[in-house]
């Protein structure tokens, strides 16, 4: 026996694809996103998401280097969430507000519960939401896109001192000659003001002076990107968008005048970037298909009501909070049939031969030859 | 890939699509040469071990029983070479365990022709006579699971066979035994396909085939042609199948053709079905009328470490070390080879020692040097990231994601109730696709293994 040979358990192959490639492709598909964003929105822009992702990564660094949580820095999923949390914030968030979101991003959302692959919530939405909780005011003040000058000077805001009120925006906004409403998010408008934007111009965002956040026309495409790689599974954001289409349509057809048409609600928000990116995250969703489309079709359903429900203006951060936390329970309810455990006697259409030949005789056999389906079929001699 | 093969017509749900590196699919299969020693064990198939029917020193001729048992689920060994039994005791068997073996030393100047033969006429025999016949050949599956192919076509009393399907899928990658003796052996594979026919009572036959062996099918094709011209009334079909891992499985084959799931836990039969698989049948069309026994087999001997891969006819016992010298597998002098696998890449078995023969259920020897391992040496493990890949390739219908979770956390008996444990065949898809690299079916191995020893 001269040479070492080593015993390993089959299979001996395996897929290129691992944990890192998936996390970097979706870093990837993200880019386009920021690059958009930061064009819409100038040097703030920019600085929010450098600052966020930095503080995501850090704090990444700290509990990996602690030992306190699994996997590892160059697996990018903290690059993930931080930049999906700076995209929901803001543009002109004030950045050591931001820097707490992306700590408290980790932290809770992802270190506290042994980390990748064990999170219970999405980490960027956790983040989120204990911003939402700490700081209503600065997180509902958003400024138009396209102003003009904003790769040259930052929105007052974001350089605010730590624990001080930020600079108010909408004076900024005044002495620019710029109504003060337009820094209200279209659904605020909507929800507070009764005024509607039309859909096309939220889907592509180009139209200027909106405060809308990145362009869902974008997120879309990058998303389909992903889905055609499998990187993303499509079921979810198709049932998440479904269902808050049809819920939202089918209140519009009850009453037209209460309820604004389906399209604006899904345009609107952050319900694409919700759909595409948050609901899809895979270690909060279930593994189960059936209990894909279950869990997105409720992410839509609730993100539906509580836009026109509750006193929030905007709702998937809490749809997709609430679906994370149901996701088990319909993981549970959603298994998959095994082979053979199903309906038996159901014979697919795709059957090239009948299962019983009983009667066929070999004449008969002959006159009805099975289709080919795959290969020409070569004439008998 | 998921679009494409839904508009195609899907064959079976799930699975995957690994690389198919079939190197040796144009070669043309070689005999290799005989060794000077071979090593039979006497557990080579699923069943009662036989026992040794010949003494230490006692002269035997190629072909000669040297093992049986008089139990219905065992088939009888013989000698593969003409020589002396040397040694009937423990060598190194391939689960790395040492097993009992019969060692024989060829005689320096045997001819080593098939002389113990007894050549009949079975065209008048009945389906009972041609299961005696098969019995006597020694015949297990040669597709890598060594059923005693004799249990395998004889039909209970109570249950009737209409389709005898007969399995060329190969789906392994790497592996073209099958390919290969389907386009060099198809008249024998139409003789063995007719007598398995007769055994069960089978109507029809139905040969799979993958896709990506047109020239095997169109070779079966003429070959069922010019039998037909010949005056053979059984109706033979061959139907390409697409390729997609694991259609091998005769679950999964029988879905691809008759659209029709097996019921869990139940065998072919139940649809009135028996599956075998092309080599085993096209040995059995050509022992069966000269009435030798299984003696050799076709083994792909292939991987990156092999300098000439390719389809050779090795002698039941020969040692793999042989096998290798002879293929030019210089990585295992060079101290490189890292890896020696019997069976194909998906579900073979690694094996510890180069001293393991060839035995009948071995369809290929792999050879990986250390430079193809790296990449998946250097693969980081995560936990499960739930990404839902395995779900969505396991064949069987399972949800490995959660099996793996729950083997972590050794729950063994609510994997077996809730989550049909058993249902699993090991085809390694999950683990194949897993981007967490997470050893799943190994910890199905594990548990399916506590939970036989706890009902045990």
């Amino acid at each position: 026996m001269s040479a070492p040979i080593e015993i390993r358990s089959a299979p001996h192959v395996q897929s290129a694809k691992t944990v890192e490639t998936i996390m970097r492709h979706v870093v990837y598909s993200l880019l386009p996103i920021c690059a958009f964003y930061v064009f819409q929105y100038g040097v703030s822009a920019l600085a929010s998401i450098v600052v966020v992702t930095g503080a995501c990564l850090l704090t990444e660094r700290f509990f990996v280097g602690t030992g306190t949580q699994a996997g590892r820095l160059p697996d990018y999923s903290a690059v993930i969430t931080g930049l999906l949390l700076a995209l929901t914030l803001p543009p002109g968030f004030p950045l050591w507000m931001g820097a707490v979101a992306g700590i408290v991003a980790i932290a809770l959302g992802k270190a506290l519960f042994g980390g990748i692959g064990f999170n219970v919530f999405n980490p960027a939405l956790v983040g989120r939401a204990f911003v939402q909780a700490a700081f209503p005011t600065a997180i509902a003040t958003y400024t138009p896109s396209f102003l003009p000058g904003r790769f040259a000077e930052f929105i007052p805001s974001t350089h605010a001192v730590p624990l001080m009120i930020p600079a108010d925006a909408a004076l900024w906004l005044k002495a620019k000659s710029l109504d003060a409403l337009a820094g209200a998010t279209p659904l605020a408008k909507w929800k507070f003001d009764g005024v509607l934007a039309n859909a096309d111009e939220l889907l592509t965002s180009l139209s200027g002076h909106m405060a809308v956040g990145p362009s869902p026309l974008l997120i879309l495409l990058c998303g389909a990107y992903l889905a055609s790689r499998r990187f993303m599974d499509w079921r979810i954001p198709l049932a998440v968008l479904g269902s808050a289409a049809l819920t939202a349509w089918l209140l519009y057809a009850f009453d037209a005048t209460r309820y604004p048409n389906p399209f604006f609600m899904l345009f609107s928000g952050g319900l694409i970037l919700g759909a595409v990116y948050m609901a899809t995250d895979m270690a909060t969703s279930p593994v189960t298909p059936k209990g894909m489309w279950v869990y997105g079709a409720l992410i839509g359903l609730l993100t539906v009501v509580i836009r026109y429900y509750s006193g929030l203006p905007e709702g998937v951060m809490y749809a997709i909070l609430i679906a994370n936390a149901a996701s088990p329970l319909i993981e549970k309810i959603t298994q998959p049939v095994p082979f053979g455990r199903g309906v038996l006697d159901r014979v697919k259409k795709r059957a090239t031969y009948p299962l019983n030949p009983g009667y066929i005789s070999r004449e008969e056999a002959n006159a009805v030859t099975p289709k080919k389906r795959f290969l020409p079929n070569k004439p008998k001699k | 890939m998921k679009l494409v093969s839904y508009f195609r017509g899907e064959a079976f749900q799930r699975g995957v699509h690994p690389p198919s590196c079939k190197l040796t699919a144009e070669r043309k299969i070689r005999r290799l040469p005989f060794p000077d020693r071979v090593t039979v064990p006497l557990s080579q198939h699923i069943g009662k071990t036989p026992r040794p029917i010949v003494r230490v020193g006692q002269e035997v001729v190629r072909g000669q029983p040297i093992a049986r048992s008089d139990e219905w689920l065992s088939v009888p060994h013989h000698a593969p070479l003409s020589g002396v039994v040397e040694f009937i005791g423990l060598r190194p068997g391939m689960r790395g365990t040492w097993i009992e073996a019969i060692v024989i030393r060829a005689h320096p100047g045997a001819t080593q022709e098939d002389l113990w033969g007894r050549p009949r006429d079975l065209s008048q025999a009945s389906g009972q006579d041609i299961l005696q016949a098969i019995w006597d050949t020694g015949m297990v599956g040669l597709g890598g699971a060594a059923f005693p192919t004799h249990a395998k076509l004889s039909v209970p009393k109570q249950a009737k066979v209409h389709t005898l399907v007969v399995n060329g899928c190969e789906c392994e990658p790497y592996l073209t035994c099958d390919h290969r003796v389907m386009v060099e052996h198809a008249t024998d594979l139409i003789a063995g396909i007719r007598y398995a026919m007769r055994a069960t009572g089978a109507v029809r036959s139905i040969i799979g085939v993958e896709d990506n062996k047109p020239d095997a099918v169109l070779v079966l094709r003429q070959a069922i042609a010019d039998a037909a011209v010949a005056g053979v009334s059984e109706e033979i079909h061959v139907e390409a199948v697409p390729t997609k891992y694991p259609q091998g499985a005769e679950k999964m084959l029988i879905t691809a053709l008759f659209g029709a799931e097996m019921p869990a836990g139940g065998l072919p039969i139940a649809l009135g079905m028996v599956v075998s698989n092309v080599g085993t049948l096209a040995a059995l069309g050509k022992l069966l009328p000269l009435g030798q026994g299984l003696t050799e087999r076709v083994v792909t001997v292939t991987g990156p470490g092999v300098a000439k891969p390719g389809d050779y006819r090795v002698i039941l016992g020969t040692p793999l070390k042989f096998v290798l010298d002879y293929a030019g597998a210089s990585a295992v002098d060079a101290m490189d080879a890292r890896q020696v696998i019997l069976g194909g890449p998906m579900m073979g078995q690694a094996i510890a020692s180069l001293d393991v023969p060839i035995t009948k259920g071995v369809s290929g020897v792999l050879v990986f040097r250390a430079e193809d391992m790296v990449e998946r040496e250097a693969r980081q493990t995560y936990p499960c990231i739930k990404c839902g890949e395995c779900v969505e390739s396991c064949p069987m219908g399972l949800n490995p994601s959660t099996l793996g979770m729950l083997a972590a956390k050794r729950e063994y008996e609510l994997m077996g109730e809730k989550y049909f444990l058993g249902d699993c065949f090991e085809c390694g898809c999950c683990t194949y696709v897993c981007p967490s690299n997470i050893p799943l079916v190994q910890q199905f191995r594990v548990a399916k293994q506590i939970l036989r020893e706890k009902a045990a």
